[in-house]
């Protein structure tokens, strides 16, 4: 019988197979930041191990690091402390390290597309649960914990029990203004937080194919938000054509021939089955928000706060119970009367160039509503030159908005980018948990585009409720 | 890895589901840089209000948190596990884990206990009519006994041997180095590198 897509990436790496064990997997790829690996390179030197293999290795400074007044000594102490100790692991252990002021520096799920670094059939593994992103490329890539950081430092592999898999089939074609966001959004409300636990999820069928890379990261990020650890996309030319040219992919020529032979490989045979399967009218979708403190707590744009009771399930009812008091909403009222008070346009969900034009192109000639404060953070140095080079920086500025230095920011709020208790955020992260943007703070997860006409408008709103031609241009 | 064999203690019933590792331990506990000191960060906002679960006399000292279901979602954060370990819990029974916080929980000897719903139910009834009542997890016989309950859970035969001894993977795995150094000399060579050594 055919093997999956995820089932070919694992076998490609399994280093020791046997009886009662479980695989022992070579690692592709290791990205560390600087929040999980202080406690496992401390693990490392006092066993006295060295890193594996440091070609394999690379590092970015992103979770802790300010967006304003990057020139300047980082304010708050401890995280001061935390990156300073990053820095020094890197020079002590020999880790290429892109720190604040750098080029390459940024969120460290935007850096390793960016530099070509994450391929198809690679396996990539982080202390950062949204490591699931790269799995857009075609790759086997999940979070890991500390432990299990040091282990990859020390080993180049993780012993780990291969998981079920489940395709996740998007029929048709998106409507006109429905994007990556509001799918994987939808996904999630479909499946639920804990839908694809044990599972790695494979996202195919026509609307998935034509994605673009960026896209597809903004899905497969998500991954995590339905309890999976990883999710992928089969690599086709779209794939190719991102990573042809970049530093790190293999170098034209017999190099990226051999490369793409293998690549083309890389897909889930006609015969192959899988454990479980999700079709999706990809047809039927609109822009989606989350009302609720998880992910799966989302609905239309155009429909109302749930009715709590109207769950069968007591512990979703409960759930949404919670939510609704945390929120501060009242079942049935409309999602588009929702006022906000903050847009966050970043993360590694979607903080990239097309996120970011897709924003301009709504928000120019146009201002951010009065009371509303918006910041555009990108995601990396990279894209954050890129948006120069167009001029996006200058339609955020003239529309009011913040335009900020590269890194996590508000999407958790590790720095001082945060949300004040009661504050509301329309925002483009992953992750709607009670306090994630700020203590007491409230967030509603949305698309690019639907960040960008709240802003505009000052409630949940998407460019079609722009009332100008030039707004459905945008979109 | 401190080893688990059995744990008997008293309770904490959290009724709720969903319990994302960002209410376990906050972000802005994430920039330390130990593995320890992380227990008045645990449920740090819910701890706020003195009739949380954790904040009431009678829980002082409960070593076993019996959660709803999808406990542990969210960022991959060790520090989660950390802080359980730190406050004091040596265990956590649920219907259902993330599977990252999940593994993380096995790599720090802190077991954590699959059991049906209805089986949760019964433990958090119990807990709550009675404080007292003492509930006993036991890997060895790979069972969960209170008073009118005696559960059998599911953990493979590899983990429970990794957790009965208390054995450090890392130590285990270089035990294969030939494997790993026969598999990195057939590596393709267009797979990646981050520098050129």
């Amino acid at each position: 019988m055919g093997r999956t897509l995820a089932e070919k990436v694992w076998d490609d790496h399994v280093v020791r197979r046997a009886e009662g064990e479980p695989d022992l997997l070579f690692i592709d790829l290791h990205l560390l930041h600087e929040v999980t690996s202080p406690q496992a390179f401390e693990g490392l030197r006092q066993a006295g191990r060295p890193v594996r293999r440091l070609d394999l290795t690379i590092a970015t400074e992103d979770h802790n690091t300010p967006t304003i007044d990057i020139d300047k000594p980082i304010a708050d102490p401890v995280s001061r402390a935390q990156l300073e100790t990053l820095r020094k692991n890197c020079a002590e252990f020999g880790v290429r390290l892109h720190s604040l002021g750098d080029v390459e520096q940024g969120v460290v799920h935007v850096v390793g597309p960016q530099l070509g670094l994450t391929q198809p059939g690679t396996t990539v593994v982080c202390g950062d649960s949204h490591t699931s992103t790269h799995g857009a490329f075609g790759a086997l890539a999940f979070g890991i914990g500390t432990s299990q950081v040091e282990h990859v430092l020390a080993t180049q592999t993780l012993p780990l029990a291969r998981p079920k898999t489940m395709a996740i089939t998007v029929t048709g074609a998106l409507a006109e203004g429905v994007t990556a966001k509001d799918l994987i959004l939808a996904i999630i409300a479909r499946i639920g937080t804990g839908g694809g636990q044990g599972y790695i999820l494979e996202y195919r069928g026509e609307a998935v194919e034509q994605l673009s890379m960026e896209a597809r990261m903004t899905i497969c990020n998500m991954s995590i938000e339905a309890g999976a650890r990883a999710g992928m996309i089969a690599p086709d030319e779209t794939t190719f054509e991102y990573l042809r040219g970049r530093d790190h992919a293999p170098a034209a020529g017999e190099e990226w021939d051999e490369a793409v032979a293998y690549w083309k490989t890389l897909r889930t045979d006609d015969d192959a089955a899988f454990d479980a399967e999700v079709v999706i009218d990809g047809t039927t979708l609109s822009p989606f928000v989350t009302w609720g403190t998880n992910p799966g707590q989302g609905a239309p744009l155009s429909a109302h706060v749930p009715d709590p009771a109207s769950y069968e399930d007591a512990s979703d009812r409960n759930a949404a119970e919670k939510a609704l008091e945390y929120m501060g909403l009242t079942a049935g009222q409309p999602l588009r009367d929702i006022r906000v008070d903050t847009v966050f346009v970043g993360s590694c969900t979607n903080g990239r160039i097309e996120d970011l034009r897709a924003v301009a192109g709504i928000i120019e000639g146009r201002k951010v509503a009065d009371g509303v404060r918006m910041l555009v953070v990108p995601g990396s140095v990279r894209v954050a030159l890129q948006a120069v080079e167009e001029g996006l920086d200058k339609v955020f500025k003239e529309a009011g908005a913040e335009w900020r230095h590269a890194g996590c920011s508000m999407c958790l709020g590790m720095n001082p980018d945060q949300l004040a208790p009661g504050e509301r955020s329309a925002s483009t992260s992953n992750r709607n948990f009670e306090g994630r943007q700020g203590k007491g703070g409230r967030t509603h997860l949305v698309s690019p585009q639907v960040a960008a006409a709240t802003a505009v408008l000052g409630h949940l709103a998407s460019p079609a409720d722009l009332s100008d031609a030039h707004a459905t241009a945008g979109v | 890895m401190e080893a688990f064999t059995t744990h008997t203690g008293r309770a904490v019933p959290l009724r709720r589901s969903n319990v994302d590792t960002d209410q376990i331990i906050p972000a802005h506990w994430l920039k330390k840089i130990t593995r320890d000191g992380f227990e008045d960060g645990l449920f740090e906002a819910w701890r706020k209000d003195p009739e949380f679960i954790t904040n009431r006399p009678e829980r002082a000292g409960a070593t076993v948190l019996v959660a709803g279901p999808d406990f542990g979602t969210g960022s991959s954060r060790e520090h989660a596990v950390w802080a359980l370990q730190n406050f004091g819990f040596k265990t956590v029974i649920s219907s259902r884990f993330a599977d990252i916080f999940r593994g993380n929980s096995l790599k720090n000897g802190l077991l954590t206990v699959v059991l049906p719903q209805e089986t949760v139910e019964r433990l958090w009834k119990l807990t709550e009519a009675d404080p007292n009542a003492e509930i006993t997890v036991d890997l060895v016989d790979r069972q969960v006994r209170a008073e009118g309950v005696v559960a059998e859970f599911e953990l493979d035969d590899n983990a429970r041997w990794r957790l009965l001894e208390g054995l450090d993977d890392i130590s285990l795995t270089l035990q294969n180095e030939g494997d790993i150094s026969a598999y990195e000399s057939t590596r393709p060579a267009f797979k990646p590198r981050t520098i050129r050594l």
